[in-house]
């Protein structure tokens, strides 16, 4: 079965171009995505419903449990943030989210994803690559190694307009130079001819947004967008970020490690760590009354101005659990102060708290439980 | 660049003078002269030879025929052949080099043709049927010399099934002569070239950029086309030097084997017949030859590789 | 596509890190690789065969039996009879012949790794050291070598040389050696250079230099021990080089003189023989083969026994 593109051009037709017009569509998802493509209206009750996802890693000492079970809901044009620590998992929750995991070592063993009401663990391969680049877009950490040297941004950024679009060349570099500018790359028409290392890393990174934009996703994945940038740069990167998708009604999923950067940008946040959703809510309540120890210890360990100078910085001892078979304990509990037996016998659930939407996984701070 | 490629053109004079004296003095310091022997076990009378001597200018100081001999040379006139007192050496030159430089073109483009997508595949492949099959062939193609190989093609394919002649009267009119030696020659090349771009393509896979091709739902033939195997491609050219230069070298043994009439073969004759005149102008014209060639895939590189380019 | 929970299979069983040296490590490695193995035992086979090639061999390289000759009515063919390869035209055994090929290849080998260390290793070291102009100047030295061709230069050397009393020491090999280790010594210099250069910076040299440790003893004891595993490698993938170089000169004639039987040399009579006796010519073909094949696959193996980078994995 052949797909016509958005502007209703068939393969024949002078004004077509290279689609992935030959992605056989043999699912019964895959049918319903087709008919989705079509529009940009939302489809579905949320943007992204993930229940009980898991993706596992087949190392030679063992398979490693990087996402376990995260379930999580995205609105239309709503910015989540996925904050924790290095290797809690966010970033495989979002390589899962697209199903870019790597494959030999890693696999999605269970869950589901509904993106705009497909479940896109049912699509083939190929029938991925229709939601790839045209509906969600993803932003890679470091600009510097995530550009390709030897073409110029100009067809990088037009690629996917090409591609899913239809566009023909002119056009797609049209598109591509009102992208670049866009980002707030000055003389944008002329720097469509650059390669890659003629721009600096602030400079990389706004190419990769464009590109990220470039088919107008629904979903925005910013995996650190600017954990790799000078400080100066990292807040007009996510000014960026946030005025275009205010402007474009999109959603983005904001991974970091910077519960300030989350702050700032984020209408809810999922706390992270060893590979579990450990609190979620709206980003107001976390920050002012979150309920799990480890959320604490992290806003604890921010420094602040108002410190006495000479202070020791406050950690949380010990290191994050390894991840191979990990037992039926909370995973916070060996470096937790308040643990008690009950936390070391078995994992907590998310459970609300004070707001209904405000949830964490404490025995402690349950209603009725030890910790106030 | 511009600077790149001027200083590369500069570095090739004081590296072929150096080649040009290494190989004067070497000449020079054998202690029989040219005309001591004129084959058959002959000898001539002392007179004879020192009539010789002076006609061909050897009893100069060395200096003056180190400069005569450079000046010749850098005017294109290769100089006399000892031997055969009725040539020169450009007319000997003349008459083999078409043949050589023949094979040595379609020994390239077997090896170009072949090497680059073997090491693409087995790269795509990896671990994989494929992927061992290129690697052991690599191998062998890599430690196996021309001559063996030579050998064992004349053996197989000409002496036992007949399939091609090895020797023929107007010999590289034919083409059915030209494919043993084609491939002889091309082995060692196709090794080489399949295993840089095998390990060069496993290293671009590694890379972020593929990552982010993947991102935008690209079909996997475009991005190993587009994204993939330009990238790779760039360190084999570095590589491109050193087998243009045993294209050459290998010549010697291939044209010797299967009796091409190149120059390569009439080198090794030359040599065998003490023709110093000739050793010394071929020496200097290979050594040239090998020289430009590996500048000009020096410029290739810089020209292909954007970074190097515009900057 | 996963909506059941499935479990992934751990590709092996957790197994507890064994302590291990280096070295034991890197030769655990070398000896799972089959390959390397299969290339290492024929090395050794080779090596014996050329210390003690002259007692094993069943006839004298260079002694003729004339009589078999003639009752075959000329080269005796292989596997059968007393002479295992055959004979050549002269009745000469071409296995002893070959044992005796091994013999001046082993040396090559030998000799000229050994010219290779003891040019390329202070060169490089020195370069690597003192820097500066030495470096400049020690550099632009090698790639002045680097870009002769090789095989140009060892021809010219041993043609200007092989007249003279130099020419005609050890049957003519003297000069081979000579001439293919002065062009082989430019890839040691450089890989000690560069193995150096990133070694001299580490905190164990500022430590042996505060105790007052001499520059040579630094470079002796402690820089080039870590330079070893590469040094190695380079070394035993440099021998098919330098035997085959030796192979093509004796090919084209020049080299090992009569009535040494270099491999090169019996595969060069062999061709005049190659439509009657094809067995003269395929034998020490294939025999060369082999033998850089083991070279080959030992160092390959050896190299990736010795990669850092793999180190505590398999």
């Amino acid at each position: 079965m052949t797909v016509t593109n958005d502007q209703g051009r068939a393969p024949g037709d002078p004004e077509f171009s290279e689609l992935p017009l030959d992605v056989e569509i043999s699912t019964e998802e895959g049918r319903k995505l087709v008919s989705l493509l079509k529009d940009d209206r939302p489809h579905a009750r949320k943007l992204l419903e993930v229940r009980n996802l898991s993706t596992h890693f087949a190392t030679r000492e063992g398979v490693v449990h990087a996402v376990d079970e995260v379930s999580f809901e995205l609105d239309y044009g709503e910015t989540l943030g996925l904050v924790g620590e290095s290797g809690c998992g966010k970033s495989v929750t979002a390589l899962s989210l697209t199903r870019l995991v790597p494959s030999p070592p890693g696999e999605i063993v269970a869950g589901e994803i509904i993106f705009d009401g497909i479940d896109i663990l049912k699509l083939t391969g190929n029938e991925m690559r229709l939601l790839r680049g045209k509906k969600i877009g993803f932003i890679f950490q470091d600009p510097m190694t995530s550009l390709n040297p030897t073409l110029t941004i100009g067809y990088q950024i037009a690629e996917s307009a090409r591609l899913h679009l239809g566009l023909s060349r002119r056009a797609a570099l049209d598109r591509a130079a009102e992208l670049l500018s866009k980002v707030g790359i000055p003389k944008a028409k002329d720097r469509l001819a650059d390669y890659p290392h003629q721009f600096s890393g602030g400079m990389r990174q706004r190419v990769m947004i464009a590109i990220a934009l470039a088919c107008d996703p629904m979903l925005l994945l910013a995996d650190e967008p600017t954990t790799a940038l000078d400080v100066t740069i990292q807040a007009q990167i996510l000014e960026l970020i946030r005025s275009l998708s205010d402007e474009f009604g999109t959603a983005v999923i904001l991974i970091t490690h910077d519960l300030g950067i989350a702050a700032g940008m984020c209408n809810r946040i999922n706390v992270m760590y060893a590979g579990r959703i450990v609190e979620t809510g709206r980003v107001d309540d976390i920050f002012e009354s979150p309920r799990m120890p480890y959320a604490w210890g992290l806003l604890d360990s921010l420094p602040r101005l108002d410190e006495e100078k000479g202070a020791r910085l406050r950690t949380i001892e010990g290191l994050p659990p390894d991840l191979i078979n990990p037992g039926p304990e909370c995973r916070f509990s060996p470096r937790c102060h308040y643990a008690r037996d009950v936390c070391r016998a078995s994992e907590p659930e998310l459970s609300p708290r004070a707001e209904e939407d405000h949830l964490a996984r404490c025995f402690g701070t349950e209603p009725g439980g030890w910790i106030q | 660049m511009l600077g790149y490629i001027i200083r590369r053109v500069l570095w090739i004079i004081p590296v072929l003078f150096f080649v040009s004296v290494i190989t004067f003095v070497l000449m020079r310091a054998t202690p029989s002269g040219p005309f001591d022997s004129f084959g058959g076990g002959r000898i001539a009378a002392p007179g004879v030879v020192a009539a010789l001597e002076s006609k061909y200018g050897l009893n100069d100081p060395p200096q003056i025929q180190y400069v005569r001999w450079v000046g010749n040379l850098l005017v294109g006139d290769l100089g006399p052949s000892y031997k055969y007192r009725d040539r020169t050496v450009n007319d000997i030159v003349g008459q083999g080099i078409g043949a050589t430089v023949h094979l040595g073109i379609m020994a390239f483009l077997l090896a170009v043709l072949i090497g680059i997508p073997l090491g693409v595949i087995a790269a795509l492949r990896h671990n994989g049927v494929p992927d061992y099959l290129a690697t052991f062939v690599s191998m062998i193609g890599i430690a196996t010399p021309s001559f063996v190989l030579s050998i064992l093609l004349l053996v197989f394919f000409s002496v036992t099934l007949g399939w091609f002649p090895s020797q023929s009267a107007r010999w590289w009119d034919n083409p059915a002569t030209w494919v043993l030696p084609t491939v002889a020659l091309a082995g060692f090349p196709i090794a080489q070239i399949a295993r840089y771009t095998r390990a060069s393509m496993l290293e671009v896979t590694r890379k972020d950029y593929v990552r982010t091709a993947q991102s935008k739902g690209l079909r996997e033939r475009t991005i190993v086309s587009v994204h993939m195997v330009r990238n790779s491609l760039i360190p084999v050219v570095t590589i491109l030097g050193p087998i243009l230069a045993f294209l050459i070298t290998g010549s010697f043994i291939v044209e010797t084997i299967f009796g091409v009439p190149g120059i390569g073969r009439y080198y090794i004759v030359s040599i065998g017949q003490r023709d110093y005149g000739v050793i010394m102008a071929m020496t200097m014209l290979f050594a040239v030859a090998i020289a430009v060639l590996n500048l000009v895939v020096d410029v290739l590189y810089a020209y292909i590789d954007p970074r190097i380019r515009y900057s | 596509m996963a909506n059941q929970t499935r479990t992934l299979e751990a590709p092996a069983a957790a197994a507890p890190r064994r302590s291990a040296s280096l070295w034991g490590d890197a030769f655990r490695r070398l000896l799972k690789n089959r390959l390397a193995v299969l290339g290492g035992v024929i090395v050794l086979g080779l090596i014996f065969v050329a210390i003690f090639g002259p007692m094993l061999a069943p006839y004298e390289y260079q002694s003729q039996d004339l009589a078999a000759v003639v009752a075959a009515g000329g080269p005796v063919d292989p596997f059968v009879g007393p002479h295992f390869f055959g004979t050549d035209n002269l009745g000469r055994d071409l296995l002893s012949r070959l044992m005796d090929g091994a013999r001046i290849s082993m040396t090559v080998a030998l000799v000229v790794q050994t010219v290779v260390l003891l040019i390329g290793v202070p060169v490089g070291a020195a370069a690597a050291w003192f820097g500066g102009r030495l470096d400049t100047l020690l550099m632009r030295i090698t790639d002045i070598v680097y870009a002769f061709p090789d095989l140009l230069f060892i021809i010219l050397l041993s043609v200007a040389l092989r007249e003279t009393a130099v020419g005609k020491a050890m049957d003519g090999l003297f000069v081979v050696f000579v001439a293919i280790g002065l062009t082989a010594w430019v890839g040691m210099a450089r890989l000690v250079r560069g193995q150096l250069l990133s070694l001299k910076e580490a905190e164990f040299v500022e430590a042996a230099k505060a105790v007052g440790v001499s520059d040579f003893k630094i470079i002796l004891r402690h820089l080039l021990p870590n330079a070893s595993g590469p040094m190695i490698v380079a070394i035993t993938l440099g021998i098919p080089g330098a035997i085959l170089a030796e192979a093509t000169l004796a090919f084209i004639g020049i080299g090992a003189n009569e009535p040494r039987a270099s491999w090169g040399k019996l595969v060069a009579e062999g061709q005049t023989y190659i439509r009657a006796e094809p067995h003269l010519a395929i034998i020490p073909a294939l025999v060369v083969a082999i033998a850089l094949i083991s070279f080959t696959f030992l160092g390959d193996g050896l190299r990736d026994a010795l990669d850092p980078k793999l180190k505590g994995k398999q």
